[in-house]
């Protein structure tokens, strides 16, 4: 059924006032620095720091998490209690895989927009490298006989029933990155994606490049400073920058790479993939009063969001899915855009995206559309760098994406700017927001 | 029955057991004194004729079970009889309290120190608090004595020989989990079950905590000498018996008497009379005094801060910023270099981990440390540190960007080690408001900050910065703002005679010698290799600008050199891992170790002399407490001062005559003795 328009428009005005994030740290094969907690907090507490409000005058703490550390129930409580909110902020933990950082955002949005807030410290968090080994079901089974045997030979009996194979580990992030549903694993949906729209490997690993590039630019020139904060782990190291970015990388390189899905004729690789990696991302939201009572300054206004559902075997474009009724009730066309954010989880599955948005029987057959919309100008588009550079840390990008655009939209001097992501399990997520940059020159 | 006494109380609980409540008349802290003692006798009689079916000892206040006997008994010194009575009585008291004819149990929380521990081992039961603040222990040691209100008997008895004793000898306290580990309580519960646990306990008593077999076998008459000249060999390494007995007394003791309580018990008093009224414990507790002073500067001044801002992460800077967020206060840490504020969080890090032990206590400690590559957050802070390097100009340039960020009421403290604040102070709008904390290296076991006033300041500055030193658990010094301070001058002198020494073709090894062998706890030539030479040179050329001091050719020729000590590897020693390689020496002849002592002592205090003349410090008290607490000066001689007016004023001006005719006009008496002579010690 479709949504009506009124009643779910954003009531109030919603403020983007200020945000931060970690480096994001390409996972190396072993736990990285910081657990999630840790990502999250150290972010926030210098964010807290240069706000003109005490952590304590938050109306709530809502956080974007996939798979918090076993000691990190409801981890936005966990970190909203250490960032030194009190113990009178109340904190929740969303989760919407890929999107759970966008939900955040989107929640704490709505609650201001209703009235019940002013002022929400949102974001996203995820420490994949942390990602735990589980216990298969065979050696949890066992090890409920192997309690329950108590004599000598009810022991030696319960060892002889355990079988070597059980004793594998699961491994919890492989698990998270494939679909329980339709059984493929989020590379295998790109490659669908890669079959469907007729995507060449090249023009991949040429995407691919380009973000690495992009982001290598973009660290050059200093176009993270205010954004990215200091992070020191206890063995003394610093991390100030996205260390997954490859700024040599050429296309000779990646057409080395072998699939990483689909063996041997897959075309989606690690190289032409999002990183594993760890990081966070936190905005500030505010309402109009609250604005106005601490004299902030917002960095732009978010105007709508909106949530859709696909064939999770196609889960790739759910960008377009999300995207596409935003403009639609906002009367606009692809040029209204100034800037975009497009997560980038596989260049296959943006670059689908992109001619999906463009190709009329797409639009009229899959979206109901009288006709196609225009092509998204790719100029305007992850302008620094995506995910497949930078790393998607499943549960920050959101918040990570949303926070970058506000700040090219305010760099660049645009005026409207569309986030979105697609997100594992047949979803797609979308945010438009408006600089308000302008208001104050 | 009920009795209320002056200092202690008894009454019978809803559960009939009887309370018996100690609260000192007069004192935040419980101590046992004569009269405390005399009360508790009388009292215990009275306990014994109501007969409740279990006792509970317990404290009457929030800061703890008891701190120990009172130290001021023993200064100034009694007479040896009088000691004596007042050691007995405390025997009788633990006595009576140990031979009632019902279940007994201590209940602590807080500090269960000396005296009070050796009371709550007089009980059948001891049931310990697991936080934070719960500590107990014997650090009598430490005052140059042992137990003798029957504590060393007691405890050998309850832990076997060699735990007591190490737990004697080394004056160490425990917490809660540790203490019952050992056996020292039976239970270590969470501050919400203390009374269950108590009830439970008297209602069931269960049998008395005994040492391991293993433990008694070491007390058989034949293992015990063998085994307490090994102790001797391992105490003597840190402790000489010629510099402190006490522990060699206590080892002695229980080689002797170690198999029979009684014997032990009458023997311990005797020997805890003779260390009292020896030169070491009566120094020793001047030391303690002294400390009590310094602690005393800050009492009941409020500092006002909750955010501290560090500028600069090298070693001082950084460690500054680490021992504050250690504190629990919120602290934000600047450099341009952010390589160099990670490795300051890494060591943080280290230091949370060995202090915290608990991870989430160390995580909230790392949460507390927050970079601040950017220079954003000096305008949050209630008080700003500067430690940048040693530079007038550098750090004018900082001040004049600074101030204007800062918050009206905050406080700009600089850690300049040697430039006078009058220097800093004239870039200032509001001067009033720069105030010198010169902290020590390393910041987490030096325990003294010199708190620098310069001309400028504003006494209720100050008077902040005194409170804030003690908050951060440190010990504040007052000095006036002349180069180098107090501490840094006095030793300077000192580290450039050992240089003379070397340059002379005495080898380091045995100048180092004969610094240890006064008592100091590290040579001076290994000290300036710790220290860096470079940075001796540094502080040496300011000191020899402002005071006419002839800096030795040789530290020059090192620095220039890259020989510039420890953290090269190579100074005066080759360093290995952290060690400096030594050349054996034979063994030195006593007189020559004399005169070398007196060489580089005596031009210590010659410095001392005249910095109490130009008022550096107020009095020679604080002179001596910031030379024990800055240096680790031989604590036992009780300070420079102290151990000037005990040596003999007159004699020193006549040797330093002597040595100024052989080797030069340093050795000159400063004019400050001429005051000295006036007013003998």
């Amino acid at each position: 059924m479709a949504r009506d328009d009124t009643t779910c428009r954003l009531k109030r005005p919603v403020y983007l006032v200020d945000g931060a994030r970690s480096p994001f740290l390409k996972a190396r094969g072993r736990p990285g620095p910081f657990h999630a907690a840790d990502l999250a907090a150290r972010t926030a507490i210098p964010l807290l720091l240069r706000q003109p409000f005490e952590p304590g005058a938050l109306d709530e703490v809502i956080l974007g998490c996939v798979m918090p550390g076993p000691d990190e129930a409801n981890i936005a409580r966990v970190v909203a209690l250490r960032i030194g909110c009190g113990e009178r902020v109340p904190a929740f933990t969303v989760q919407r895989n890929c999107a759970s950082g966008l939900q955040a955002l989107d929640t704490a949005a709505r609650h201001i927009a209703d009235g019940c807030a002013d002022l929400v410290l949102a974001g996203g968090v995820e420490a994949m490298s942390h990602a735990p080994l589980l216990f298969g079901a065979a050696f949890a089974a066992w090890l409920g006989q192997w309690r329950r045997a108590r004599t000598l030979p009810a022991r030696l009996q319960a060892l002889a029933r355990l079988r070597l194979s059980a004793l594998a580990p699961v491994i919890g992030l492989l698990r998270g990155l494939t679909d329980p549903v339709v059984g493929l694993s989020m590379g295998q949906t790109a490659e669908n994606l890669a079959t469907r729209f007729d995507i060449r490997r090249r023009d991949m690993d040429a995407f691919a490049m380009r973000s690495h590039h992009r982001l290598a630019t973009a660290q050059h020139t200093g176009r993270f400073d205010g954004e990215i904060v200091l992070l020191a782990d206890t063995e003394g190291k610093a991390h100030f920058l996205d260390d997954g970015v490859r700024p040599d990388t050429h296309l000779e390189a990646l057409a080395k790479l072998p699939p990483a899905f689909d063996r041997p004729f897959g075309r989606v690789t690690a190289g032409n993939s999002a990183q594993i990696t760890d990081g966070a991302a936190w905005l500030v939201l505010a309402s109009e009063e609250a604005v106005a009572r601490y004299d902030l300054r917002p960095l732009a206004r978010v105007l709508d969001t909106q949530w859709a559902g696909l064939d999770p075997a196609q889960m790739g474009l759910g960008p377009v899915h999300a995207m596409a009724p935003i403009l639609a009730r906002h009367g606009l066309d692809s040029p209204d855009i100034d800037y975009w954010e497009i997560n980038e989880a596989f260049a296959a599955q943006v670059l689908a995206c992109l001619r999906a948005w463009q190709d009329p029987a797409y639009c009229r057959e899959v979206l109901g559309l009288e006709r196609a919309f225009s092509p998204i100008d790719e100029a305007r588009l992850n302008v620094d760098g995506g995910a497949i550079a930078i790393g998607h840390p499943v549960g920050a990008s959101g918040a990570r994406i949303v926070l970058h655009l506000a700040r090219v939209l305010a760099r660049e001097g645009g005026r409207l700017g569309m986030a979105s992501l697609c997100i594992g399990g047949g979803q797609g997520g979308a945010m438009l927001i408006e600089s308000t940059q302008e208001r104050q020159a | 029955m009920n009795r209320q006494g002056t200092h202690w109380r008894y009454a019978r609980r809803e559960d009939g057991f009887g309370e018996l409540v100690i609260d000192v008349a007069g004192r935040s802290a419980n101590v046992l004194t004569p009269e405390v003692l005399e009360e508790l006798l009388a009292l215990l009689e009275a306990v014994r004729e109501d007969a409740p079916p279990g006792l509970v000892l317990r404290s009457g206040k929030p800061s703890g079970f008891i701190a120990g006997a009172d130290v001021h008994r023993f200064a100034p010194l009694p007479p040896r009889d009088e000691v004596l009575a007042f050691i007995h009585l405390g025997q009788r008291a633990a006595d009576a309290l140990e031979a009632l004819p019902f279940p007994t149990l201590a209940l602590v929380r807080g500090f269960c120190l000396g005296g009070g521990l050796e009371l709550a081992l007089a009980c059948d039961y001891r049931i310990a608090c697991d936080d934070e603040r719960t500590r107990l222990g014997l650090p009598e040691v430490r005052l140059g004595i042992h137990p003798g209100f029957g504590g060393t008997a007691r405890l050998v008895r309850l832990l076997g020989s060699l735990p007591a004793l190490q737990l004697m000898l080394t004056g160490r306290t425990l917490r809660a989990r540790p203490a019952q580990r050992v056996g020292l309580v039976d239970q270590a519960v969470p501050e919400r079950l203390l009374e269950v646990a108590a009830a439970e306990l008297l209602r069931r008593p269960p049998a008395k905590h005994r040492p391991s077999r293993w433990a008694r076998w070491s007390a058989l008459p034949p293992v015990r000498p063998v085994l307490g000249a090994w102790l001797h060999r391992q105490v003597a390494r840190k402790a000489p018996r010629r510099h402190y007995p006490a522990p060699h007394a206590l080892i002695d003791l229980w080689v002797r008497h170690g198999g029979r309580f009684r014997d032990l018990l009458a023997a311990e008093a005797e020997s805890v009379a003779d260390l009292v009224t020896g030169e070491t414990a009566q120094n020793l507790v001047r030391v303690f005094f002294l400390q009590e002073r310094l602690k005393g500067l800050a009492k009941g001044r409020e500092h006002g801060i909750a955010h501290v801002h560090v500028v600069g992460a090298g070693v001082m800077g950084g460690d500054i910023a680490a021992w504050c967020a250690l504190r629990g206060l919120r602290v934000t840490l600047q450099d341009q270099d952010p390589e160099r504020i990670a490795a300051a969080v890494g060591r943080a890090a280290a230091l949370f981990r060995k202090r915290l032990r608990d991870p989430r206590r160390v995580t909230a400690a790392l949460d507390r440390l927050v970079p601040d590559p950017d220079a954003a957050f000096a305008g949050h802070a209630d008080l700003v540190v500067e430690a940048i390097f040693e530079d007038r100009e550098a750090k004018r340039r900082l001040y004049a960007v600074l101030e204007p960020r800062l918050k009206p009421e905050a406080l700009l403290a600089t850690n300049t080690s040697s430039i006078p604040l009058e220097e800093l102070a004239t870039v200032l709008q509001r001067p009033e408001r720069l105030i010198g904390l010169h902290f020590f290296n390393p910041v987490a076991k030096m325990q003294l900050v010199e708190v620098v006033r310069g001309a400028h300041a504003d006494p209720g500055a100050i008077e902040r910065g005194l409170a804030f030193v003690r908050a951060l658990d440190r010990l504040p010094l007052p000095v006036a703002s002349r180069p180098g301070f107090l501490v840094n001058r006095v030793l300077m002198p000192y580290l450039l005679e050992a240089v003379e020494l070397v340059e002379e073709g005495v080898p380091p090894e045995l100048v180092d010698h004969a610094a240890r062998d006064f008592g100091m706890p590290m040579g001076p030539i290994e000290l300036a290799d710790t220290v860096g030479l470079d940075i001796c040179l540094h502080v040496a050329e300011i000191l020899g600008e402002a005071f006419g001091l002839a800096v030795p050719d040789r530290l020059r020729a090192l620095v220039e050199d890259g020989r510039v000590g420890r953290k090269r590897g190579r100074g005066f020693y080759t360093w290995r891992r952290g060690k400096p390689m030594r050349h054996r020496l034979p063994r030195p002849d006593p007189a020559r170790l004399g005169e070398l002592q007196e060489r580089l002592v005596d031009r210590m205090l010659n410095e001392a002399v005249a910095c109490l003349r130009e008022g550096v410090v107020a009095d020679a008290d604080l002179l001596d407490a910031g030379m024990i607490f800055g240096t680790g000066f031989a604590p036992f001689r009780g300070g420079p001062m102290h151990y000037a007016q005990t040596r003999g004023v007159e004699d020193l001006e006549t040797r330093m005559h002597d040595l100024a005719a052989r080797y030069g006009a340093r050795f000159l008496p400063d004019d400050g003795w001429n005051r000295l002579r006036r007013q003998p010690g």
